[in-house]
């Protein structure tokens, strides 16, 4: 059955949250960011997760993956939610590994997956070029020259950007707009290739993020992944898996920001009583109880989805989107809140999921971005 | 319960319901309809046509009112996995329910769970076949959410209770023939511990009912008054003052039904997209005007989600897990009926706001009925408010105030 965990995937998300407990708390990404880490996630701890097999996690066994699924993946992915971890897991894994699933050659799949899985190899993928999510408006023009392509633009909001050893591009092949789904090629280019520069951002996550210019960079025709001018297909199928995954993530991220609420409403005491009995602040958090249930829901239909029927991704991914966003930014917001001059400290860590859910809620599309895609799949 | 089935001898119990319905349940039934135009049971009703009468007798005899209820009271002893698959056919065809019952959505199954053997006898299958329509005598006008303040008073006089008080909101009193009521037993004790659950023949001498007239100009609620009322002992359900338990696990049917009485509803009832392509103007493929559009696309989304977490708390049932989900599921389906209520007549604009008469539609006038009894929907069965404070209190283990 899909809305219920079974045998396995319990073990596995215990699994998952003893880990990141143990290994990668939130006091774990405070020491990266305090200390400027310059990879912006502890290498060490990679190397450990793709020692757990979680590098490989949605990768077919062939590739050494553990062909665990989305919904494996999800769970994990939750759970770091929860604890705020930073790693390559999203980009490398959800979205690089998947690109390549999907759209690579056997060739590309049988060099690239397993270095994937050995945490070896981090990828990422470079594709907004303004500040909103707009996946079809692509300026970056790949120019063919013989054998080669000559990629000239400037990519924005790179996740991992900074770190990764490739980066896939989303540039322009044919086509005078800028704004089409036709006409789109992913290339697959070394980040240190001649012509790339990179400019590590700092966000309000403290996770990593980069801006990404390309002058004349030179690509060859075998580095594209899928065909020349009809990416989108591919692009698109690895958005919502991504919309999906970073859906799950921010779960767990307003699970513990909810958790955590919860209980600094039965430990702290004004007017000589449990500030969580009056019931102005709990209509406000059975109200949020009620908000994670249908989330809940959503999140685990989604996720299976992608396992079972990935034709109809498009509806879910954005309704998980668009209701994770929202999710997020209310139960961040009343975490804040109910914390009263303590949750605007530093000192507290509620700020950390504050300012990670705001950065979520703009990777691959805000709440009008999915609601508006929504309305049209349902055709107004 | 049965034991679990396969999946494939799921797929063939569905492929044999589908095919029993296709022949069994007749075109007529499968019109959209009133609840007022559908048949209640009770010793003095009737069939609101020969199709309905032929479709209830033909579901009744198939053990299908009631497909999961025990045979041996006339229910069909179906797995709650087949019972949902019936339903589950059924809706696909637009099947009408043969009966629609208080006694099956809220009384059987506290008599099933509470009832003695001798109890059952008399009562299950008498709601099984339609003999008997019941209401219930919850809410008195003292005791509106505050419902274990209840007042009405069942005396115990030797061979017999002495009843004297009033209840309210008892949904079509004047139709029924029994009423299932909480009574206060014991004035002495906290308000929880002094309550009974007392069935009463609404044949019994003293009892008198007044329709209220609602603002959706409907008055299926009445005031139902007990003056010395006589009422035999063995109609004590459960033992004397543990009521309040009864109440409360009868209370979790009433509110899943209520949660789910939107994907249920039995009206004609129109979808808002669909209202949409019927209402607004269209540019460019997408609905002109912004605001409209942006509430419908909340609304389908939020629908959406309700729509998966009715199917997960179905699932986890099944699974024997326990979440917060069903728990929600009252607060949260009620509160959505309203919002459809009021997107309803946002999309129809003037011509929405039709009360009767020409100029509108029967689906315009329906959806302005059903908007202001929409309002009722966050009230009956505990109030969105109670509900949060349930919530507050069972699920986050909030302290009391």
């Amino acid at each position: 059955m899909a809305l219920v965990l079974n045998e396995e995937q319990r073990l596995l998300q215990d699994t998952a949250k003893d880990f990141f407990t143990a290994n990668a708390p939130v006091e774990a990404l405070r020491t990266l960011r305090d200390k400027g880490d310059a990879t912006g996630y502890s290498t060490e701890l990679w190397k450990t997760m793709a020692e757990l097999g979680w590098a490989g996690i949605i990768l077919p066994e062939a590739y050494g993956g553990l062909d665990f699924g989305f919904m494996g993946l999800g769970l994990v992915l939750e759970e770091s939610g929860r604890t705020l971890t930073a790693s390559p897991m999203f980009s490398s894994v959800v979205v690089g590994a998947s690109t390549i699933l999907l759209g690579g050659s056997s060739r590309q799949k049988e060099t690239l997956l397993p270095e994937i899985t050995t945490g070896q190899l981090t990828l990422a993928l470079a594709l907004e070029e303004s500040h909103h999510h707009r996946p079809t408006t692509i300026a970056t023009r790949a120019t063919a020259e013989g054998a080669n392509y000559i990629i000239n633009g400037r990519k924005t909001f790179v996740l991992d950007g900074h770190s990764a050893d490739k980066l896939i591009v989303v540039a322009r092949t044919s086509g005078e707009q800028s704004e089409s789904e036709q006409g789109l090629t992913l290339f697959l280019v070394d980040a240190r290739a001649p012509g790339i520069s990179c400019q590590r951002t700092t966000m309000a996550d403290s996770r990593n993020c980069a801006n990404i210019s390309f002058d004349n960079v030179i690509v060859s025709a075998e580095d594209a992944i899928g065909e020349i001018d009809a990416a989108w297909p591919v692009l698109e199928a690895v958005l919502d898996r991504a919309r999906i995954a970073i859906a799950a993530e921010m779960m767990g991220c307003a699970l513990e920001a909810f958790d955590r609420t919860v209980g600094y409403l039965k430990e702290r005491v004004q007017f000589d009583v449990h500030i969580g009995s009056f019931q102005a602040l709990q209509h406000r958090a059975a109200h949020m109880q009620s908000e994670i249930e249908l989330c809940r829901s959503v999140i685990l239909q989604a996720l299976s989805t992608v396992d079972d029927s990935p034709e109809q991704l498009p509806l879910i991914a954005s309704l998980a989107k668009a209701k994770l966003n929202e999710l997020v930014k209310l139960i961040s917001n009343e975490a804040v809140q109910m914390h009263g001059g303590i949750g605007v400290t530093d000192e507290l860590e509620i700020g950390f999921f504050l300012k990670r859910a705001r950065v979520t809620m703009q990777i691959y599309g805000d709440t009008g971005f999915h609601k508006n895609r929504y309305a049209r799949l349902c055709g107004y | 319960m049965k034991q679990e089935l396969s999946l494939e001898n799921l797929d063939q119990f569905r492929e044999e319901t589908r095919a029993w319905l296709e022949e069994n349940c007749p075109p007529s039934q499968r019109q959209p309809t009133t609840p007022d135009q559908q048949y209640w049971g009770g010793r003095r009703s009737s069939f609101p046509s020969e199709d309905a009468k032929l479709w209830f007798e033909r579901m009744r005899d198939h053990g299908w009112v009631v497909p999961e209820w025990p045979r041996a009271y006339g229910g069909g002893g179906h797995s709650d996995l087949e019972g949902k698959i019936i339903k589950q056919e059924m809706k696909r065809i637009k099947a009408r329910a043969p009966i629609l019952s208080i006694g099956i959505w809220m009384l059987g199954p506290a008599l099933l769970e509470y009832g003695t053997e001798e109890q059952k006898q008399q009562h299950v299958r008498a709601i099984v076949n339609g003999d008997i329509w019941w209401c219930q005598g919850y809410s008195e006008p003292g005791s509106g959410s505050d419902l274990a303040s209840v007042q009405m008073k069942a005396e115990d006089m030797g061979d017999h209770y002495l009843v004297n008080g009033s209840k309210i909101w008892t949904t079509k009193a004047d139709k029924a023939d029994w009423i299932f009521c909480l009574v206060r037993t014991d004035p002495s004790v906290k308000k929880q511990l002094g309550i009974s659950f007392l069935l009463i023949d609404m044949e019994t001498p003293g009892i008198s009912v007044t329709p209220i007239s609602l603002i959706s100009g409907e008055s299926e609620f009445c005031q139902t008054f007990f003056d010395n009322v006589k009422v035999p002992k063995n109609n004590l359900i459960g033992k004397l003052n543990t009521g309040w338990s009864i109440a409360k696990a009868l209370l979790v049917h009433e509110r899943k039904l209520m949660a789910e009485m939107g994907s249920e509803t039995p009206r004609a009832a129109i979808a808002p997209n669909a209202a949409a392509r019927e209402y607004l103007e269209f540019e460019n493929g997408q609905i002109a005007d912004p605001q409209l559009r942006g509430e419908l696309v909340d609304y389908d989304m939020n629908m959406h989600a309700i729509g998966l977490t009715h199917f997960r708390t179905f699932e986890e049932r099944q699974e024997k897990v326990h979440s917060a989900a069903a728990m929600v599921m009252k607060y949260v389906g009620t509160e959505a009926e309203k919002v459809k209520s009021e997107l309803l007549l946002a999309i129809m604009g003037s011509q929405g706001l039709g009360w009767e008469g020409e100029g509108f539609s029967e689906e315009e006038i329906d959806t302005l009925r059903l908007w202001a009894m929409s309002k009722a929907m966050t009230i009956a069965g505990g109030t969105s408010e109670i509900q949060l404070n349930v919530i507050a209190k069972n699920v986050l283990g909030l302290p009391q105030s």
